[in-house]
């Protein structure tokens, strides 16, 4: 019982890393200055390392194959992403912004499984502190800069905002297992992470000059979790997977 | 003639020399980034960035010369404030070869340093 609701919240936590380290990675030869370029293909290569590091964990917990089966030889709807992280990558104000919120929420769930009964969530929490640090000075850094710049980056940061931000919410949509996982201890759960997102991102929003949404806190579920995705999705997975699915059992 | 250096060319000068107003954002500085190995080690200059302002040359400079190998620390100083000798005043060290009197190549210390940690290991 325990073992399945590990492997539900590990997989959508995995997923979304997967996912939005590869849309990002998507940037890399693109970006809008050099020293930026490399800052962000790094934090995608950090996303798709943390998520090697929770499908490994998911390798032992319910015995999968391989991780890269796993990660490229799934059909879409065995995926529990967010719709956020599907989305494309349009221009460099909605990746910066998806960026500023996901990573928000990455860092504050992170922080709550330092305390988790699951040990090797606590190590794996530990471990990538120093990472996520660095990339909220990183959104933070930047959504301020845009925010205060001049009329147009305001005007793109403020779109981009409104664009986001009832996309996010689909982050703390909640599992089938969510009461379990909070019962054993596991992490404090969606509804808790979600005020905190909300009071984490509002001070970054309101030193940058950005209005801030109603949040939508009775939103329709969303459906990510339950794989259930958006129509960027499939194409997404195709393009993503077409590498691998040419030869599943070759060694890299 | 257009420049190679996109900072020059992100000011839109033009043949005619009109002044030309830069807005909030647009001046790019240079920072020079100095990176500490190990706690206690000196910072090591290896490199620059281009940013607006301080902030976004630190955040830039960790990922440009910190992203890889052992690192604990960056440093980043806006390149205007170097003061430095230009390249001309190399002669004002020319004698310094000569001038071997001012070498610390006198104290033995590595010899001291050695007798006593042998001395140590005898007792």
């Amino acid at each position: 019982m325990l073992r399945e609701a590990l492997a539900e919240l590990i997989t959508k936590m995995a997923d979304d890393e997967l996912i939005l380290g590869h849309r990002n990675s998507a940037w890399t030869g693109l970006g809008p200055i050099l020293e930026e370029d490399i800052a962000f293909s790094s934090m995608a290569q950090d996303k798709i390392g943390h998520a090697l590091a929770l499908y490994t964990l998911l390798r032992e917990l319910s015995g999968i194959k391989d991780m890269d089966h796993f990660a490229f030889g799934r059909q879409a709807d065995q995926f529990k992403c967010c719709h956020l992280v599907e989305y494309p990558n349009g221009e460099y104000d909605f990746s910066l912004m998806r960026h500023f919120l996901f990573d928000a929420a990455e860092t504050l769930r992170y922080e709550s499984l330092e305390d988790s009964s699951f040990e090797p969530l606590r190590q794996l929490s530990r471990k990538f502190r120093g990472e996520l640090k660095y990339h909220m000075l990183h959104g933070n850094t930047w959504v301020i800069q845009l925010g205060h710049g001049d009329e147009e980056s305001h005007a793109r940061m403020q779109g981009a905002l409104d664009a986001c931000f009832p996309l996010a919410f689909g982050i703390f949509e909640q599992g089938n297992r969510e009461a379990f996982l909070i019962d054993q201890q596991v992490y404090p759960g969606e509804r808790v992470l979600q005020e905190r997102w909300l009071e984490k991102i509002y001070p970054v929003l309101v030193k940058a000059s950005l209005n801030m949404p109603a949040p939508d806190l009775n939103p329709g579920t969303p459906g990510g979790r339950q794989g259930k995705h958006t129509v960027y999705f499939a194409p997404l997975l195709e393009e993503m997977s077409e590498v691998f699915r040419m030869d599943p059992e070759t060694a890299w | 003639m257009p420049s190679f250096d996109p900072r020059i060319e992100r000011l839109h000068i033009s043949d005619n020399s009109k002044e030309e107003l830069l807005s909030h954002g647009e001046n790019w500085n240079i920072y020079e980034v100095f990176h500490q190995e190990k706690r206690g080690a000196r910072h090591e200059h290896v490199g620059g960035v281009h940013a607006p302002n301080p902030e976004m040359a630190l955040v830039f400079a960790k990922e440009q010369f910190g992203r890889r190998k052992r690192c604990v620390n960056i440093w980043v100083v806006n390149s205007a404030d170097i003061l430095a000798f230009s390249e001309q005043d190399e002669d004002m060290f020319a004698a310094n070869l000569g001038k071997t009197y001012r070498d610390a190549s006198g104290f033995r210390v590595m010899d001291k340093i050695n007798r006593i940690r042998s001395q140590k290991k005898e007792e």
